[in-house]
């Protein structure tokens, strides 16, 4: 089995917000062009023009309805890849040490020439972030664009994941986590950002920003006023309309 | 295990170049950056500096890697050896190619062009085509718009000289309250959710209007789950509260709009001077004085007696109006779908926001008038609506009055609103009228579509019947702008108004989900008369992949794909440009085709050239332009004005107005693909009235001259087609159209049930239907794409609780859905997030056997369908052996969206119902395995 480092330098991981995705899938389709021409093999697709059509993603969006006790139902998209867990099971799981977490910046990462395609790692993953490539037999799993971010041949503001970069409704944040002051931090300090099922104990690196409140007029104790009439009939609007306009700047006195 | 960690090189080679062009394969048209590695292409991404997309890209764009190597591809032209729609062709050279098109088209030319119909689908260049299609002769040109959303873009312009969807924007940077109505998940998708994100993270409201919570949407603060259809009573029913309310802006509507304006209470019409110039009553002087005097006052409330007669102004009309009880919260309720409290808490956020949250920019402008204010106002209170609201037969009015709304608000064109993009804003008197005049061997007399202006400006022939196939501009839709695409087949095959020898097409997939009733057209396409000849004799289609429409042309010139060929998003046509810059923009090949295609528009400069046809040809008969590229650089359609704006000159620097460059594609390409030219500080707010954004259109050559005009709440055009309906003038309406028009026709909007209402039972058929294109997928051109497929491969028709509940439905059941037209069988799924009343699905994911390289297993031919089976190109019969087209009776928009169903649980079929037989496919299938990596 493989050991996790005792500790990283940074804590490099995502935050998304699912208060502004859109359900778009431009970040899905973004990583798969990326990773299908760099690190590792292609990202394969099986039967692309057949039946059941099925090829390896890092990153898919989910789709759920939510229906609030009160006020109508609500659609969440809710997009999902490896979280860079601190203590990531999928790494101590893994026979061969080709799944590891880096010392420097946390990034979780298959190693394909050592890994066996066994698939324990993706059995340990609680979050079905790691996908087997049927063509190539190795564990596929998001990078955190580990050959963008660092990538000296990329200008310093491509230096982001390609998710991040393509995001059209900019609902994809990338930083360090561990340092309370980055900008990711303190957006998900500002937001009340939350980790993806906590309960497992993983520590994911990567956060989620909630929606909003939605629907708030369904609720009438939270209304604004309603608008006072000034007429009824339209000789009163009339009525109205004339003795305003003698009030505003221009009109008679 | 110890812990290694393997070295890795961090900072790999990304590409050999980045070639920078235009996506364009939706109606967003982002900038790219196309790496290449070894003269492939390996990765596509946004390009930052682009003024539409700023570097972002959405699913689509980013799988366009699968576009290019899409097996789907056509490789050859193709000349039919069997039977129409049997999809048997053989692959014949261009030559070839261009000699049968110049044998069918040449004697047309020679002897009535109007035999001709070319119509453009999904076109990315009509200035192009509608160019060609003039100097042709044919009166019969049209794009997709007719079926699109041409009710948007017609009240749009005749209400405000602009119109939604890529024509204009809210103003991001500063709105507060952001109203969305009917806005699929498509549509200006970019850009759209761009601003979401920007304002959202401001902390400023989205409202969704829309009966389906997909999309924007889902993450509207504030969702209203509309009916399909009423949405224009909704809306007047906020223009009555805040009417009722006074929370109008009064000085906006005085200075800015036509309210002022009298109308003389005989005619219904403007009251004028003898210069044309509306006239109103000059608040300080109480004179009668043309609305664009310096220093008048235009009054809201003034009534003018003359002659014995009273005339009011615009505004008493709107009071008369909308203040009635019929517009009250509660009177519109039950038939919206939305409470009387949802309304009238809608109707006081609007107020406060765009009253209590006013703002002053602190920039001087100078209106048209000659005065001069220190600062703007802005109403931080900005809209937006599409298709949802557009598709249907009462559209139009549902479009202006929403434009009423925003404009009582005063919204439009103000910071913090409603902004235009160059070319617009643009009244439609500064629009050109349509043309029909057809000569033998000639080009028409003007171009074909515009925006008439009264009943003599109609399409008619000398017996009153229409003078174009779609019957465009006649009494069954008199302001059809766009035409209506969705009639040709239709009208062709009966012969109604007259019978045609080509029909000629490109990128429109008429015989599956770009036509109403697709069984019908695969029947009218095929079909033969006495002598076993086809009723509709000959058929060129254009496009670069094997769709359904394919099989069912006798010649097929392939187009390339987009990455391979040039265009131009012109300011002729449907530019890039944002409310603060005029932009276009290039397409330019990237990659050179791998196969024998040509570009279209390449192909339709060639067959000018072998028959000669003005515009294309010099005095000395020798060709104008070689290709589309050629076109792209030298074509000028005025002195100065040519496809491009920007690099203009011999040395690259004029604007706008200015010489051919030769090189002015080269310097696109280094300039990232596009052009932006600024709009001045100062005169990048109401546009319409700002002295100086006026001179500075001029100068970039949208106008010949300044154009200032006020907003048209009361629209005179309209209330002309309905005078005449009351018998005035001497183009009158046939009878049978008379009540119609005397109905629809009101210069202040109305709201009427959808037409197809009132011939279908509606306590048989009480569901909508409506479709949409997923974000990943939008706009349907372009071929089922190998990555996009597996996110977007299957639709069900989705319902809400109620109905699924009501029929006892589970998880894999089939329903039955029948309309009074047709039925179809089809796999079903529960949404909770939806209209009680309504059930949609995904467009255009079912396919036809046979067709864009799937296998006749793929999903999309077996559980994939079109609800296209079940909406009619034709209302109901009357039984007066009449055509009534399903379509706005205004502006000709397909009503696609009017549609009314039932649902009965079903057997589970082998597969989707109506099924169809599989076509012969012109291409290999897909391989059975992707591992597309281009680098070593």
């Amino acid at each position: 089995m493989t050991t996790l480092p005792t500790s990283t330098d940074r804590k490099l991981g995502l935050v998304i917000d699912l208060d502004t995705c859109v359900g778009c899938h431009a970040c899905v389709i973004s990583c798969k062009g990326w990773n299908t021409e760099n690190y590792g093999a292609p990202l394969s697709d099986q039967r692309p023009y057949g039946t059941e059509p099925m090829g390896t993603f890092l990153n898919r969006v989910h789709s759920y309805e939510v229906q609030p006790e009160a006020g109508p139902a609500q659609t969440v998209h809710f997009p999902k890849s490896c979280l860079h867990c601190e203590d990531a099971p999928c790494v101590t799981v893994c026979p061969t040490g080709a799944s590891y977490k880096r010392v420097e910046d946390g990034i979780v990462l298959v190693n394909e020439d050592s890994c066996i395609g066994c698939g324990l790692c993706a059995w340990a993953c609680p979050y079905g972030a790691r996908e087997l490539d049927q063509a190539e037999g190795v564990m596929k799993k998001c990078t955190l664009c580990v050959d963008r971010i660092y990538n000296e041949n990329l200008p310093e503001e491509d230096q982001i994941p390609s998710c991040v970069r393509t995001c059209p409704a900019g609902a994809r944040h990338f930083g360090d986590l561990g340092d309370p002051n980055s900008d990711v931090s303190q957006l998900v300090d500002s937001r009340g950002g939350f980790d993806l099922m906590p309960e497992m104990g993983t520590k994911p690196v990567n956060k989620y920003l909630p929606p909003r409140l939605k629907d708030s007029w369904d609720d009438q104790s939270l209304l604004a006023p309603l608008l006072e009439p000034v007429a009824e009939e339209p000789k009163g609007f009339l009525s109205w309309l004339d003795k305003t306009l003698d009030k505003i700047p221009g009109g008679a006195s | 295990m110890t812990f290694q960690q393997p070295k890795l090189n961090t900072s790999p080679k990304v590409s050999d170049e980045v070639r920078q062009t235009t996506c364009y394969m939706c109606a967003c048209r982002c900038g790219i950056n196309v790496h290449m590695k070894d003269g492939k292409v390996a990765y596509i991404e946004g390009n930052r500096d682009h003024p539409v997309n700023k570097g972002v890209l959405c699913a689509k764009g980013s799988a366009g890697i699968m576009q290019v190597n899409a097996p789907s591809r056509l490789r050859a032209p193709l000349k039919r050896v069997g039977p129409r729609g049997s999809g048997e062709f053989e692959e014949i050279t261009w030559d070839e190619a261009l000699d049968i098109a110049t044998g069918l088209l040449k004697p047309i030319r020679e002897n009535n062009p109007e035999k001709l119909a070319f119509f453009t689908g999904r076109d990315q260049s009509q200035s192009f085509t509608g160019f060609w299609a003039q100097n042709f002769g044919t009166p019969n040109f049209a794009a997709h718009g007719g079926f699109c959303s041409v009710n948007m873009a017609t009240a749009g312009i005749y209400t405000m000289g602009g119109a939604f969807w890529e024509f204009g924007q809210p103003d991001w940077d500063h709105t507060k309250l952001f109203m969305l109505f009917g806005v699929a998940e498509d549509h200006d998708s970019n850009p759209i959710k761009a601003g979401i994100g920007k304002i959202k993270a401001r902390g400023a409201k989205v409202i969704g209007v829309n009966p389906v919570r997909s999309g924007y949407n889902a993450v509207a603060d504030e969702w209203v789950g509309i009916t399909p259809g009423s949405d224009g009573l909704f809306i007047l029913s906020l223009v009555h509260e805040l009417m009722k309310a006074g929370k109008i802006d009064l000085h906006y509507l005085a200075q800015y709009t036509n309210a002022p304006v009298l109308v003389d209470a005989e005619t219904g019409l403007l009251m004028r001077d003898e210069n044309g110039k509306e006239l109103v009553i000059d608040r300080t002087t109480g004179k009668l004085t043309p609305f664009d005097q310096k220093g008048v006052q235009p009054d809201l409330s003034a009534q003018y007696r003359h002659a014995g007669t009273t005339h009011k102004t615009v505004m008493h009309l709107l009071a008369e109006k909308y203040l009635d009880p019929q517009y009250a919260p509660e009177a519109v309720a039950e038939r919206t779908g939305v409470t009387a409290d949802k309304i009238k808490t809608i109707a006081a956020d609007l107020a406060r926001v765009a009253f209590d949250e006013a703002f002053e920019l602190d920039q001087e402008w100078t209106d048209f008038r000659g005065e001069t204010h220190k600062t703007m106002t802005g109403r931080p209170v900005s809209m937006h609506a599409m298709r949802g609201i557009s598709a249907h037969s009462n559209g139009f009015q549902t479009c202006r009055a929403l434009h009423v709304l925003q404009i009582i608000l005063g919204t439009v064109e103000v910071p913090g609103g409603f902004r235009f993009k160059p070319p617009y804003p643009k009244p439609y008197t500064a629009h050109p009228k349509p043309h029909c005049g057809v000569q033998p061997n000639s080009a028409l007399d003007g171009p074909h579509l515009g925006f008439v202006q009264g009943p003599d400006d109609l399409m008619l022939k000398e017996d009153g019947s229409p003078a174009r196939i779609d019957k465009a501009f006649t009494w069954e839709n008199p302001m059809s702008a766009h035409g209506l695409m969705h009639m040709v087949i239709s009208n062709a095959h009966a012969g109604d108004p007259y019978k045609i020898d080509t029909l000629f097409m490109y990128m429109a997939n008429m015989s599956w989900n770009s036509s109403m009733n697709s069984g019908g057209v695969m029947q009218m396409l095929t079909d033969t008369d006495e002598n076993g000849d086809y009723v509709i004799p000959n058929i060129i289609y254009s496009d670069a992949y094997s769709s359904e429409m394919v099989a069912y042309a006798d010649l097929v010139l392939p187009d390339t794909t987009y990455l391979e060929r040039h265009d131009c998003i012109s300011l002729l046509d449907r530019p890039i440009c944002e409310a603060d810059a005029a932009a276009d923009a290039i397409r330019w090949p990237v990659v050179e085709p791998d196969r024998d295609v040509r570009g279209f528009q390449t192909v339709l400069v060639q067959l000018a050239n072998k028959l000669g046809m003005p515009g294309f040809t010099n005095k000395d008969g020798s060709a104008k332009y070689q290709d589309y590229a050629d076109y792209i650089v030298n074509h000028q359609r005025k002195p100065g004005i040519g496809p491009l704006a920007g690099f203009r000159g011999e040395n690259a620097d004029q604007v706008g107005r200015g010489d051919v460059n030769p090189d002015q594609l080269d310097r696109y390409i280094e300039n990232g693909g596009f052009f932006v030219e600024h709009i001045p500080d100062g005169a990048n707010y109401y546009k319409p009235w700002n002295a100086s954004y006026q001179d500075w259109a001029v100068g970039m050559g949208i106008y010949d001259a300044p154009e200032p005009y006020l907003f048209q709440l009361y629209s005179e055009p309209v209330r002309s087609f309905q005078r005449a309906a009351e018998g005035h003038g001497d183009r009158q309406p046939p009878e049978h159209l008379r009540d119609r028009l005397k109905a629809v026709m009101d210069p202040l909007p109305i709201w009427y049930p959808a037409l197809e209402d009132n011939g279908v039972d509606l306590d048989e058929f009480p569901i909508h239907a409506l479709t949409q294109r997923p974000m990943a997928m939008y706009h349907s051109w372009g071929t089922q794409n190998a990555w996009l497929r597996q996110l977007h491969g299957h639709n069900p028709l989705y319902l809400p609780t109620k109905l699924w509940e009501q029929h006892g439905f589970a998880d894999g059941d089939w329903a039955r859905v029948t309309s009074t037209h047709g039925e179809i069988t089809v796999p079903v799924a529960h949404q909770a997030a939806l209209n009680d009343n309504t059930v949609w699905t995904w467009n255009a994911i079912g396919k036809r056997k046979g067709t864009w390289a799937l296998s006749e297993d793929a999903p999309e031919s077996n559980k994939g369908f079109l609800l296209n089976h079940l909406i009619h190109e034709l209302l109901p019969p009357k039984g007066d052996g009449l055509r009534w087209s399903n379509s706005d009776p205004i502006t000709g928009q397909a009503a696609w969206f009017d549609l009314r169903v039932k649902i009965e649980k079903a057997d589970a079929p082998a597969e989707s119902q109506p099924a169809f037989a599989p076509i012969k496919s012109p291409v290999a299938q897909g391989p059975s395995e992707l591992k597309w990596k281009v680098g070593k």
